[in-house]
């Protein structure tokens, strides 16, 4: 028996094969729901479990799936693994070491809402893994497992892989849509929201790779054994992607609400060479930075305590910054990266992500003055609230708060 | 069906607007302007550019008791959202509070503003767009005075992509709204143009060979908001406000779609008038804010070199120029003479002044009048044509159109643009044709039938008659019993002047059968060849299946706006019999090099007059430039050898002519010249000082015209012609069928000396399905002779797998002479 709820693979050899799987206990909560149990019937324990949505806006899960509705069909779910935000290598893992699990979860997803079509979505740069996604799918069909009338039951359902072309907008998940339709992503005006109006107009649930890896578990031992994870409002495990200033980095499986100082000490073995946290990005690029101090690293990591920081936990992708970085260079790196992935569609973030782009590299390269700083800041403030998707506003987060935070860094670079 | 209507407050102004309406659009119906870039009134909203930020607030609902939240002063308590919203994708809701003036939203409006400028090249005085630029407008009304971007931080990109040979591309200027790629792909259906890269580095690009491949283009450089699309034909033309602007109609086709010529004086041409450019003039019955590049570009013929100028009269073998009284008095003397041996043979392309006084003078000389063209049936219109009020752009739900023999987008392609919008809006279309056309795909029922069985294809139609027919058939009546509305459409695809007479009578039919007439948005359309086909009809003239042994009786022959030797090597041959020939035209045509007297006539851009499109609408034509000396209006030639005659007609002004021409016809009566230049208010609102809001079109205030009331509509007796019945069209052992399609861009007088458009040109060629071919015996890209009633011409072969097999399809007008369908053969050519 696993220690682990979602990294299994971590103790049981060769996991990522089917006769592995099911000889421990998988397909098991599939077969359950299918055979024994009402779609809405799934829908409710995974409702009850308080299961929240792990690629970053922590979105119930059980609710987003209640939203379809029942009038207009067929119904798709669709499993986003475009995992492109800096610092997340969560999924990635998931879908290498314990792809049936996930897949699983995918069904069972598929099951409560009563599609009978589910796509997996994976970043193009995942090639490797996509195929080897499409290699599960066969041998669930050769299994039985997928296909015609599963179970002697009246439900069938098919799984495809699509494969994106290298854009991080396209995990956003109204892009995602446009990018299976084959055309180019980018997002779509909401509303209509996608559990009304998603893939092909139809009412489509997305979710996060690892958002349906807890699905199984769930759905297997309960609702209630699952609260015993976590905290009252963000119960059960996460995955957390350790990087940066760190000497162990990697993905750690904890129950939410473990502090950031558990994490970075006690699994994450510290610092290297003894440095002090200076900063923590909790959710990737997209982090608001948090400046570390006791109190923030007392803090639990759960969707709600962060944010009290002023920070999202997003993905939970945790960059530790320690003293000997200047944040403007961290900075630059994130505005760059926006910039580059920014897909264009509308004013603000377009032109916002690659003027911003423009100032920060004038920092740092030593060529700026006073005002440019306030003119970074403002470009930010500027943009922030009048961008078509979630993705323009985050190119401001660390920017705004790596200048509220630490102007002196910003201003040392500045010729006097 | 009552519409709801929702009330709010914009800007402490109640409004009362549809349920659905756009915040954007409801401000705008009070006087209250949002700036917008990638809006557009005719195309779904996408909220890209987020100019259009506005603050609004919503009734607060207790979500207890779903009861509304009152202030202490009993009034609905507002909550506004922490966000600006964009009025361009918000729909109205009962009892919003929209503020568009507020300093969020000034500041919002500046700040993307800033933002568009930081990669605009801001090079105003030499774009094409300056003065009539949405951005140089809003800028200067919302925008921040000083940009804080670095000047040398802007993108340097490439000002020159040719997208196609007619749509050019400042990539600088481009601010990615996406109004074209969204008007190819939702309005026109060509979405040959799109996005490539993303970010910054977002371009649009062409995708299809030959590049931006649509008939529609031109449209892309209105809409566009800035200087970045424009026409090879306008580029860095003139500044918008050196152009003098006169109301005009399009020449080509029967939509008769609403035109604005700009012109400006220019050194070069001596001081003469110039066309620079045609822009849509906005007639929302008519074509909107649309028009196809046809009627954008063709307009170069009336500027040619190759005009006649002066009247020539044949002395010895030579034409030589004489005066105008000299020519005058030469007709007149040749034409009294003639008298009853007079005949008139008009082209449609002459306005219903000059058709009315050609046709009193020829009848005050007992002679006989008649159309020259090979489509029929534009008699029946005066009977069933669509009823005053007629408006596709109304039809939806409940409304049938059928479109038979017709290639609506080569044809007409408004008329193609309008019906395929009727249909996405919920209209039933069923279309009949013998070979696929680019409405298929809107239609809900496409009926394939081989070249000759047109006319029982519409008998089949009539569900009176329904015996034993096709389940395409079956779903054809289905459509049609099921609308409250039914408009028919005719042309000539496949067809001579037998069939389309024939066709019209069976369309009639079928409308008359099934109640579809004398009413709004019911009767039939006739796709004519000619703009004023409809109006030759109107003033009686009628085509001649004998006009060749009636031009060989002839003494004299007096012909207008008309190329019978040209186009009809048989009626060259008559030609060569009769006694005199008057050709009054704009060019040397083969005609014309025939004449014994020519006499010189202006073009629709340097006169006025009407003419009536196929919706049977009366339209005026304003004079655009001033005329080159030498040529007269045709109306007034005829006059003028009437007062040689002895005749009074009409030879001042047009308007004079058309007064006594509605004094003269039923039809027309009680119309004015003042009556066609009537005006109402249009949506949505283009053309003025907000002219983001719609594109640079142009308002219409120079008349929407009058749509003439068809005699079922004024209730008078139907007179149900017989439907002939034709003889089957077979080919004999060594020969195969060769039916006349109609091409948009072919090789005729009026569109050749637009250079731009060669490259889209017709060659002479036959489009030959690959197994009529092997059965032949041609090869795809083959050159031949192709022999056709007698005449040997070489044309080359082009497979198509679109083509039907039974008979092979000629374009009309690219130098292969082609009236109907005939047979043709393969001339073998020895060694």
């Amino acid at each position: 028996m696993s220690g682990y709820v979602l990294l299994r693979h971590r103790d049981i050899p060769d996991l990522h094969k089917l006769d592995v799987y099911l000889a421990n206990g998988g397909f098991a909560a599939f077969k359950k729901a299918v055979t024994a149990m009402k779609p809405e019937e799934v829908l409710k324990e995974v409702m009850d479990s308080g299961l929240r949505g792990r690629g970053g806006a922590g979105f119930p899960t059980g609710v987003k799936w209640s939203f379809l509705p029942n009038k207009i069909w067929p119904h798709y779910v669709v499993a986003n693994a475009d995992e492109s935000e800096p610092g997340t290598f969560k999924d990635r893992e998931l879908l290498e070491s314990n792809p049936f699990q996930f897949l699983e979860g995918l069904m069972l997803s598929c099951y409560a809402v009563q599609a009978n079509v589910g796509y997996v979505y994976l970043r193009g740069e995942f090639w490797r893994i996509a195929g080897q996604i499409d290699g599960c799918i066969a041998d669930l069909e050769a299994a039985g497992l997928l296909g015609e009338k599963l179970y002697g039951s009246d439900y069938s359902l098919r799984l495809y892989t699509h494969l994106g072309a290298g854009a991080y907008i396209c995990g956003e998940e109204t892009a995602l849509l446009e990018s299976i339709e084959g055309n180019l992503g980018q997002p779509r005006l909401r509303p209509p929201f996608p559990a009304t109006a998603g893939l092909y107009g139809k009412p489509t649930v997305i979710n996060n790779v690892e958002t349906l890896a807890n699905v199984p578990p769930i759905i297997e031992r309960g609702a209630a054994w699952y609260r015993t994870f976590g905290t009252e409002k963000s119960p059960g495990v996460k995955i957390f992607s350790l990087s940066g200033n760190i000497n162990k980095p990697g993905n750690y499986e904890l129950p939410l609400g473990t502090t950031f100082r558990e994490l970075i000490y006690t699994h994450g073995g510290g610092i290297p060479g003894g440095r002090g946290v200076k900063a923590i990005m909790a959710a990737g690029a997209s982090s608001t930075l948090i400046l570390a101090n006791d109190q923030s690293l007392d803090t639990p990591m759960d969707y709600e305590s962060t944010q009290q920081l002023g920070a999202p936990l997003g993905s939970a992708s945790v960059i530790v910054i320690d003293d000997s970085v200047n944040i403007a260079w961290l900075v630059r790196k994130t505005v760059n990266f926006f910039k580059h992935e920014s897909c264009g569609k509308c004013t603000p973030c377009r032109e916002g992500t690659f003027w911003m782009d423009n100032i920060a590299r004038r920092l740092i390269s030593g060529q700026g003055s006073l005002k440019d700083i306030d003119l970074l800041y403002n470009v930010a403030s500027q943009m922030q609230g009048k961008c078509l998707c979630a993705l323009g506003e985050f190119s401001t987060m660390a920017v705004a708060s790596g200048i509220e935070k630490f102007r002196k860094d910003f201003e040392a670079l500045v010729k006097t | 069906m009552a519409v709801k209507m929702v009330n709010l407050t914009i800007d402490n102004h109640p409004v009362s607007v549809p349920a659905g309406t756009l915040v954007v659009d409801a401000a705008k119906k009070v006087g209250i302007e949002i700036p917008v870039f990638c809006y557009h009134p005719k195309m779904d909203p996408v909220g890209m550019c987020r100019l259009c930020l506005v603050e609004i607030g919503r009734p607060m609902v207790d979500r207890a008791t779903n009861q509304p939240v009152l202030e202490a002063d009993g009034s609905p308590k507002i909550s506004f959202g922490p966000k600006l919203e964009t009025a361009c994708t918000t729909p109205v809701s009962e009892g919003m509070v929209v503020l568009t003036e507020n300093d969020k939203v000034s500041e919002a409006r500046k700040d993307i503003l800033e933002f568009i400028l930081t990669s605009h090249p801001l090079d105003c005085p030499v774009c094409d767009k300056g003065g009539e630029c949405p951005l140089q407008n809003l800028t200067m009304r919302f925008g921040p005075g000083e940009s804080r971007f670095l000047f040398d931080e802007k993108m340097r990109l490439a000002k020159q992509v040719p997208l196609g040979e007619l749509i050019l591309l400042d990539r600088e200027r481009c601010i990615q709204c996406a109004r074209c790629v969204r008007f190819q792909k939702e309005i026109v259906d060509d979405p040959v143009i799109g996005f490539s890269q993303r970010g910054r580095a977002l371009e649009i690009v062409t995708f299809s060979d030959p590049g931006f491949d649509s008939i529609f283009s031109g449209n892309t450089t209105d809409i566009c908001p800035v200087g970045a699309l424009t026409t090879s034909d306008f580029r860095f033309g003139a500044r918008p406000w050196e152009m003098n602007a006169a109301a005009s109609l399009c020449t080509h086709c029967p939509v008769g779609c609403n035109l604005t010529i700009n012109v400006r004086r220019e050194a070069r041409a001596g001081g003469r008038d110039v066309i620079k450019r045609i822009m849509p003039r906005q007639n929302e019955s008519v074509n909107e804010i649309w028009i196809c590049d046809k009627g954008r570009f063709a307009y170069h013929f009336t500027e040619s070199e190759q005009r006649l100028t002066e009247p020539m009269m044949r002395k010895g073998s030579e034409l030589v120029a004489v005066s105008w009284d000299e020519a005058l008095q030469a007709a007149a003397s040749r034409l009294k003479k003639a008298g009853e041996k007079t005949i008139t043979l008009a082209g449609g392309r002459l306005s219903n002044e000059d058709l009315f006084n050609l046709c009193q003078l020829t009848s005050g000389l007992g002679g006989q009048y008649w159309m020259h063209g090979t489509m029929g049936g534009g008699d029946l219109l005066a009977q069933v044509g669509v009823g005053q009020g007629t408006n596709l752009g109304e039809f939806g739900p409940g409304s049938a159109i059928l479109v038979v023999a017709s290639d609506l987008h080569e044809e007409a392609p408004v008329w193609w643009l309008r019906v395929k919008q009727a249909a996405e809006r919920g209209a039933t279309l069923i279309v009949a044709s013998a070979r696929p056309t680019r409405l298929d795909r809107f239609a809900k029922c496409v009926i394939r039938y081989a070249y000759g069985e047109e006319v029982e294809t519409v008998t089949s139609l009539v569900p009176e008659y329904k015996t034993d027919v096709s389940e395409a058939i079956c779903a054809g009546i289905q459509g049609i019993l099921g609308a409250e509305n039914l408009v028919v459409f005719f042309g000539s695809d496949g067809l001579g002047l037998e069939g389309t007479t024939a066709l019209a009578a069976a369309c009639m039919e079928l409308l008359v059968k099934t109640n579809h007439f004398g009413r709004a948005n019911n009767g039939l359309i006739a796709v004519w060849p000619n703009a004023n086909t409809q109006g030759a009809f109107e003033l009686g003239y009628r085509p001649a299946a004998d006009l060749a042994s009636r031009l060989a009786e002839a003494q004299v022959a007096y012909i207008a706006a008309a190329d019978p030797a040209g186009d009809d090597p048989a009626l060259a041959e008559a030609l060569r019999k009769t006694g005199f020939i008057i050709v009054q035209e704009l060019f040397m045509t083969p005609t014309a090099r025939m004449a014994d007297l020519v006499l010189p006539a202006q073009a629709f851009t340097e006169r006025e007059g009407t003419f009536v499109s196929g919706e049977r609408r009366v339209q005026r034509y304003y004079p655009a430039v001033r005329p080159i000396s030498g040529p007269r209006p045709d109306f007034q030639i005829a006059a003028q050898i009437a007062a040689q005659l002895g005749f009074s007609l009409e030879e001042r002004l047009a308007s004079l002519v058309f007064q006594r021409l509605s004094e003269a016809m039923p039809d027309f009566a009680g119309l004015t010249y003042q009556q066609l230049a009537m005006v109402e208010e249009q949506w949505p609102l283009i053309g003025r000082h907000d002219l983001y809001f719609g594109g640079t079109g142009y308002d219409n205030h120079q008349g929407l015209g009058v749509q003439l009331k068809p005699a079922a509509q004024r209730l008078e007796p139907l007179n149900l012609p017989d439907v002939p019945e034709l003889p089957p069209l077979q080919a004999p052992e060594g020969a195969f069928l060769v039916v006349p399609i109609t091409c948009l861009y072919d090789r005729g007088q009026t569109l050749l000396p637009t250079s731009l458009l060669h490259e889209r040109m017709e060659k002479p060629a036959i489009y030959v399905h690959p197994k009529l071919a092997t059965r032949v015996g041609l090869e795809d890209k083959q050159s031949f002779q192709l022999v056709l009633n007698g005449i040997s011409t070489l044309v080359q072969v082009i497979f198509d797998e679109n083509a039907p097999e039974g008979a092979a399809l000629l374009p009309r007008s690219v130098g292969v002479p082609i009236q109907g369908p005939a047979l043709a053969q393969k001339e073998i050519v020895s060694g």
